[in-house]
């Protein structure tokens, strides 16, 4: 293993907060070990402007391991950066090469308006799922035996993949439309996959796709570019699933 | 006596918790409506304490620092969650999960406690699934489960290696819900800093709203701090990176009494440390000890040929290596108990046989799992002559479904592929024992004020075994809480609304606004990461897996130092009024720095080997047990609840004496 440093070139968004205007400054950064992570990178960038007596680059991030859904960079314009089926956290220097200039912004669309530099306001995702992401069971542990009703394993595992969505808003960023489709038939589609989730199916979808409507995301024009950003690989499938529960609703309430 | 009185009902194990129940005060529903409760923290515990208390029908806030509660840190738990179950019919019982859990914690939890927490882990499971927890199944659609380290059952239940994220994003929804009707007030990018006690009774909180820089002041009738694991007073664990100790050092300092701070888990399998810019350490999950085989080479000469690339692990004959933990402890193997196992890793490379280039690292392998599973699928099948490449097809197949995000985790991490050589790992801060002390009803020393999940000090005695913090979060949430903390609510109900204009609350406001002038003004040289490394490194060479009196007294004199040295030095860029992340980073060192000093008192103090906590001085001379932990129950059976009196060092020692009356005291064996 060579641990040569690396000389990079970073360009990033900075903004002082929600109201100010942003742009574009440039660091220059070295001896960069391809063993980094990406956020470690942009830690010893910090580390750097501290000691320059500049303001440090704020970045979301908490559990650095790819499952708190925290981060969330665009980096030389794509989600979660170059490598597939992983966060930014995750990404690491290897990926890139000695010399490289890299561009970094935050997540961009209407409904996640930049609170600082690369941070966005991701809280519309929550009040799509308190519209109706949920199953209305109180929590007195007076349910029935968790084997009493068996679920068949393939519905079981497809339900699985569909809940491993870490709520990044990749998808939204990356969507031309900046629409959240792929995130919110995630949920919808874990849900429709279990009896559990049955008895709302249909208040379910109609209520969280109202508040999708309202929170201004756009509309899905079936590009699959979200699906492919994906860092915990959210199939399509979830999306055509939720048009069908959509329809279904629909054609219920005529009755 | 002592002061502290943990309420243990009377009356036979298997029956306390049910006459507690009956016994203890309820509040009526019209009147819930006028009590507020505070939660912070949005993890297991706190996740499923507000939905439950909302759900009752009290006003329930509840605060996390990150921007959505989701994203609490008990999302990256991967492995499982225990439950008495006994679906698999392998002899699992309340009383064996009970006993498992008291010995695994080396005898050192509180009976009481744990028997309940068993006898509700049942429920667990049932309530998780009516919640559309998808949990992995067999093919027969019936739940499945594996097995973790310290037992001899199968009773884990798992959701791949994401239990903790569908757990949490459980809980999660039950608040959406609650949220959604307006029954739990979310504060999301808020950060309790100071606790605000009227009258000898917790009824607030002073919280920092970290977008605008705002202080802010929120009223209760009572307050529950689930706040987490204090992990990071090491810097590097497996915590998450906003992990801290604040919401719990804090209540300490006003009067909660912090128990037993130096059990903490080392976790035996994590991926070793790369750098010095290494910001954490990333836990390869215990299930993994299920199928992964640890070892290193029998001799000396081919660890240097391994170190440098010349020799593969492959080439490495059955002989020639040392499954050390298969030899050390056959009886339970690679699935002894977590401070055990990680001492033995510890053991080798002190001897000279890590792996790696810092020498610090095992092997975990997965060619034999491979293997078996590869034929066992064959099999099945109908291929009875399978070719080898199939066999390793079908088996690495199998290894892939059960922990394919753990390989994949891995092999983005290390750029090495797990599947076709050993994974390397060493043991890394994972969990802390230790933590504020609470009675039967998780309350604190402060009238009103709980403590659930990890940042309370119960359950799992001086050692936790795998699986069972997600257990004890939940049941603290779902189950426990909401019925004890009826118990003093109950006298509140003509409290009326408390105003946040009393004067305790403008003195706890002060206190923390003073403290970000004074962090604010110091204008150093230094930035907190710089302290924090520091820190880190006292508390991993003097209060790490091994300890001796020498190096904690060397370890509080050095932390004492660290401390001055940060408060006159430390540069934290722009103000207070915006977000900013090295202001949040430095209120949080400011009380890992405290709570170090504590750590390495406790240590210091507890002259025996228990669980996590090992000390050279005592361990076995003679016999079978030569060079295993001693404990030391005629001196040590007792809880250390510490108590604080203006600095660390000077803290004053209560103890709550332990009592077995259910379960024979044994030196632990695993052998
Ligand atoms: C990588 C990893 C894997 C694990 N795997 C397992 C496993 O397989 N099985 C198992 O049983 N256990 C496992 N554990 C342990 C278990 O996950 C944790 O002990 C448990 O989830 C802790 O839950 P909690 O609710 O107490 O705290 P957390 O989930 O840590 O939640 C803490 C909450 O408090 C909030 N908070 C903290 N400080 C403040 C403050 N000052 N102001 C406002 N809010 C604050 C945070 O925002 C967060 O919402 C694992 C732990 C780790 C780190
Ligand atoms: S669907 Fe994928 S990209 Fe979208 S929020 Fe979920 S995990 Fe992130
Ligand atoms: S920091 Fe948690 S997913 Fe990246």
């Amino acid at each position: 293993m060579s641990d040569k440093g690396m000389n990079l070139t970073l360009k990033i968004w900075r903004q002082k907060d929600s109201k100010s205007k942003g742009k574009m400054e440039t660091y220059k950064l070295s001896d960069i070990s391809e063993h980094m992570s990406f956020l470690e990178m942009l830690d010893v960038l910090n580390e750097q402007l501290i000691n320059e007596g500049q303001e440090p680059v704020a970045f979301d991030h908490d559990c650095r391991e790819g499952i708190c859904g925290m981060c969330s960079l665009y980096i030389n314009g794509e989600a979660h950066g170059p490598d597939r089926g992983i966060t930014t956290c995750q990404l690491h220097m290897r990926m890139f090469n000695d010399g490289d200039t890299i561009v970094i912004e935050p997540w961009r669309a209407a409904a996640f308006p930049v609170t600082k530099d690369l941070i966005v306001d991701r809280s519309a995702m929550d009040r799509i799922q308190q519209a109706g992401g949920f199953i209305s069971v109180n929590t007195s542990g007076n349910t029935q035996d968790a084997n009493a009703i068996p679920i068949n394993k393939s519905d079981a595992d497809k339900s699985f993949d569909a809940a491993a969505c870490i709520g990044c808003g990749a998808c939204v960023a990356t969507c031309k439309n900046a629409s959240a489709m792929l995130f919110v038939s995630a949920k919808i589609s874990q849900f429709a996959l279990l009896p559990q989730g049955q008895v709302e199916a249909k208040e379910r979808v109609d209520n969280m796709v109202k508040q999708m409507d309202l929170e201004g995301f756009g509309n899905c024009t079936n590009t699959g570019a979200c699906e492919a950003e994906c860092p915990k690989g959210i199939s399509l499938e979830n999306i055509a699933r939720m048009n069908r529960e959509f329809i279904k609703s629909a054609v219920l309430k005529d009755k | 006596m002592s002061v502290l009185n943990s309420k243990v009902p009377t009356g036979p194990i298997k029956d306390k918790w049910t006459k507690h129940k009956n016994d203890i005060n309820l509040v009526n529903p019209a009147n819930k409506r006028l009590i507020d409760v505070i939660v912070v923290g949005t993890g297991l515990a706190g996740g499923a304490a507000s939905a439950s208390l909302a759900e009752m029908g009290y006003n329930v806030k509840s605060f996390a620092y990150q921007d959505s509660p989701r994203r609490a840190h008990s999302i990256a738990a991967q492995g499982g969650i225990n439950a008495a179950k006994n679906y698999q019919n392998d002899g699992d019982s309340v009383y064996r999960l009970f006993y498992d859990t008291v010995k695994g914690g080396d005898y050192r939890s509180r009976e009481a406690n744990v028997y309940r927490l068993a006898e509700v882990s049942a429920n667990i499971i049932d309530q998780c699934v009516a919640q559309g927890v998808p949990f992995g199944r067999e093919y027969g659609g019936l739940l499945a489960n594996r097995s973790f380290g310290g037992v001899l059952v199968s009773r884990t239940f798992y959701a791949k290696g994401q239990t903790g994220q569908q757990l949490l994003l459980g809980a999660y929804a039950a608040m959406n819900r609650q949220i959604g009707k307006g029954k739990i007030k979310m504060y999301n990018r808020h950060e309790m800093l100071e606790l605000v006690v009227v009258d000898g009774k917790a009824r607030g909180i002073i919280a920092r709203d970290m977008v605008t820089g705002e202080i802010e002041r929120h009223s209760a009738h009572a307050v529950v701090i689930a706040s987490g694991g204090y992990g990071n007073v090491f810097y590097l664990s497996t915590n998450a990176m906003g992990s801290n100790v604040t919401a719990a050092w804090r209540i300490h300092k006003k009067g909660a009494f912090f128990a037993n701070p130096c059990y903490t888990q080392i976790h035996p399998t994590c991926i070793p440390r790369s750098g010095d810019y290494q910001s954490k350490l990333t836990l390869m999950s215990e299930s993994l000890r299920n199928d992964g085989r640890i070892w290193v080479p029998k001799n000396i000469e081919d660890v240097e040929g391994i170190r440098t690339g010349k020799i593969k692990p492959k080439d490495l004959s059955e002989d020639q290596r040392d499954y050390y933990l298969e030899r050390r402890y056959p009886a339970f193997g690679n699935l002894v108990p977590r401070d055990v196992a990680s001492r033995a890793a510890k053991e080798r490379c002190d001897a000279g046989y890590g792996v790696n280039a810092t020498g610090e690292a095992v092997f975990l392998d997965f060619a034999s799992a491979i293997q078996r599973y590869g034929k066992e699928r064959a099999y099945v099948q109908g291929h009875k002559n399978p070719t080898q490449e199939e066999i390793t097809r079908l088996g690495e197949q199998v290894i892939e479904e059960k922990y394919g995000n753990l390989f994949q985790m891995y092999e983005k991490i290390t750029a090495d592929n797990p599947y076709k050589t050993p994974m390397m790992i060493y043991p890394a801060v994972h969990y802390t024992m230790g933590g504020i002390w609470v009675d039967y009803n998780l309350m604190t020393t402060i009238p009103g004020c709980y403590c659930a999940g990890e940042a309370n000090f119960s359950d799992h005695g001086a050692n936790r075994l795998g699986a069972s913090a997600l257990m004890q979060g939940l049941a603290d949430g779902y189950f426990v809480l909401p019925y004890t903390i009826g118990d003093f609510l109950a006298d509140e109900i003509r409290t009326g609304e408390i105003p946040t204009n009393l004067p305790e609350f403008d003195e706890a406001e002060k206190e923390v606004k003073d403290r970000i002038e004074k962090l604010m003004n110091i204008k150093g040289s230094k930035s907190v990461d710089h302290f924090h490394k520091e820190l880190g490194k006292v508390m991993w060479n003097n209060c790490g897996m091994s300890r001796n009196e020498a190096g904690l007294k060397d370890a509080i004199v050095k932390i004492k130092a660290i401390r001055e040295e940060f408060w006159k030095d430390v540069r934290i860029p722009g103000t207070a009024n915006e977000l900013n992340p090295e202001l949040e980073k430095a209120m949080r060192l400011v009380d890992f720095l405290e709570l170090g000093e504590l750590f390495a008192v406790d240590a210091l103090h507890r002259k025996e080997s228990c669980g996590g906590h090992f000390r050279e001085e005592s361990v076995e001379l003679d016999g079978e047990q030569k060079g295993e932990a001693k404990r030391d129950d005629v001196n040590f059976k007792y809880v250390a609840a510490w108590e604080w009196t203006g600095n660390p060092s000077e803290a004053k020692l209560n103890k709550e004496e332990l009592e077995f009356n259910d379960i024979e005291l044994k030196q632990r064996s695993y052998k």
